[in-house]
């Protein structure tokens, strides 16, 4: 017979994710054009609006702007504020990892 | 040495947390409780009290800061009344459900609309179902005596305890109270334990989102799901009689004073009519009891100590020869009948007790209530209870038609 749940309320360990630190909640990833982005054309820090709208906080403000799929949820907000249409969702299914 | 001070009602739960050893204070000022929380400050500030005193904006993040003390690990302590209560509500759900043995007093007054500040029951009475062992009191030294039995129940059975005590009449009323040495006190109070610890060494998520059924988690065991654990929570307040009932026991063969374990009763033993009270209403009803006697009405009374868990066989069985039952209490339970009345008549439901039961509805926002007038109501039920009247409901001093 199994063991009782031993815990008086409810509790769980750290573990990892379905989707390694997460879980695999994102249905599509933002994939950059670094023709397009603006920091990327200039080549020096500009524009951002994407690092300014994560609601995640996971887009890294560089040269070129990075995106840490860890934790991004797939939300899409960065692609539509993007000024340059630099920023493309590709359902989770078709982007490459 | 033991020594008597004379002391209100707050004074005498301040000096009961300060023998407690309680870590962690936290309190937003309400009337009549403020006076309780502002002797606790003060000791801090002294440094007679080595506890840390965490000042919110509400009493929402009161309990949600007593929610956190508690889960890792500290003893912790808050006060409030009424609308104070109400707005702890929600919080007061999650103090259950993560089993912490958090000691709250409430002192009791009533609840809007219209504004008041006296005394009634509503505030904890509403707060029954939050899953919270609720201790009423009948005078200042059960005030004190309570506090310290609440932390070991509380702590023993990993439920949070509400003592509850009335607005003014007790809170800010004078009595002789005997103060129990702190050494023993310490001896009967063992340090808290929490039931899980929480260390960086092996973090945990508390209280995460939970699914109907039973899961397995990341590591393969089995956990229980939403029910599950509310069912334990069931259980404990259930099996929490025993311990209620032990502690109270044990703190008589230590401190010489017996409070009644789930209830007291008062000249009981050949009544013809039982008035059943909680907190100081059931106090006035032995001196109406008393003055019923004195014209030959054999009354006895029986005061609720404990409200939840509900004395469910205790009432069956002081109840059980009952040829009638006056219920008074400071609360309503609005479209129906009291919250006493209801619980008592509930729990006589199927026992073949078939007394009458009439419920008063007395004292609501502070009106006053006097015993002459308890004995008066006994008088009028006894005779409807002569034309066969079962049930009746009557609202105490109070104009309604
Ligand atoms: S998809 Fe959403 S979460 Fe992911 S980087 Fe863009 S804005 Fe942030
Ligand atoms: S918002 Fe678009 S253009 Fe601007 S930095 Fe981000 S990706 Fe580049």
């Amino acid at each position: 017979m199994e063991t009782r749940d031993e815990n008086l309320s409810a509790m769980c360990r750290p573990a990892v994710g379905e989707a390694g630190r997460t879980g695999d909640w994102r249905d599509a990833t933002p994939v950059i054009d670094y023709t397009k982005c603006i920091a990327s054309l200039k080549n020096r820090p500009a524009c951002y609006l994407c690092w300014l709208y994560c609601p995640e906080g996971v887009v890294i403000a560089g040269v070129p702007v990075q995106i840490d799929l860890d934790y991004c949820k797939g939300c899409g907000i960065c692609a539509e504020e993007c000024p340059a249409k630099a920023i493309t969702m590709v359902l989770q299914k078709e982007a490459k990892p | 040495m033991s020594a008597v001070q004379i002391l209100t009602g707050n004074q005498a739960a301040a000096t009961a947390v300060k023998l407690c050893d309680v870590q962690v204070i936290s309190a937003y000022p309400i009337t009549p409780s403020t006076s309780l929380t502002e002797m606790l400050a003060e000791w801090i500030e002294k440094g007679e009290l080595k506890a840390e005193y965490v000042r919110v904006e509400s009493e929402h993040s009161v309990m949600t800061v007593c929610v956190s003390a508690s889960s890792v690990g500290a003893r912790v302590f808050t006060s409030t009344s009424s609308h104070g209560l109400l707005y702890m509500h929600e919080q007061l759900h999650w103090a259950a459900g993560s089993r912490l043995p958090i000691v709250t007093c409430v002192i009791n007054r009533g609840v809007g609309a219209p504004w008041s500040i006296f005394n009634d029951q509503q505030d904890s009475i509403s707060q029954r179902d939050t899953g919270w062992i609720q201790i009423y009191c009948r005078d200042n030294q059960e005030i004190l005596d309570s506090v310290i039995q609440a932390y070991r129940i509380a702590e023993e059975v990993y439920c949070p305890v509400m003592v509850c005590y009335d607005g003014f009449v007790l809170s800010h009323t004078m009595m002789p109270v005997e103060i129990p040495e702190a050494e023993k006190v310490k001896n009967f109070l063992p340090p808290y334990k929490p039931h899980t610890i929480l260390s960086p060494e092996e973090p945990l998520n508390i209280n995460p989102v939970i699914l109907p059924t039973q899961r397995r988690d990341a590591q393969g065991v089995l956990r229980d799901g939403y029910m599950e654990f509310r069912w334990k929570l069931q259980h404990a307040l259930e099996g929490s009689r025993d311990v209620i009932v032990e502690v109270n026991r044990q703190f008589a063969d230590l401190f010489g004073r017996d409070h009644g374990g789930m209830l007291w009763g008062y000249r009981t033993d050949d009544a013809e009519v039982y008035l059943v009270g909680i907190g100081s209403l059931a106090t006035e009803a032995t001196m109406a009891a008393d003055m019923l006697r004195e014209e030959g009405i054999h009354a006895g009374v029986v005061g609720i100590r404990v409200y939840r868990p509900f004395p469910r066989e205790e009432i069956r069985n002081v109840l059980k020869n009952a040829p009638a039952i006056v219920i008074f209490e400071k609360d309503i339970s609005y479209g129906y009948e009291g919250a006493l009345s209801a619980d008592v008549k509930a729990a006589l439901y199927g026992t073949g007790i078939s007394a009458p039961v009439h419920n008063y509805i007395a004292g609501l926002g502070g009106r006053d209530v006097k015993a002459a007038e308890l004995a008066e109501a006994v008088r009028s039920s006894l005779a409807a209870v002569a034309g066969g009247v079962m049930e009746r409901q009557t609202w105490l001093n109070c104009v309604t038609e």
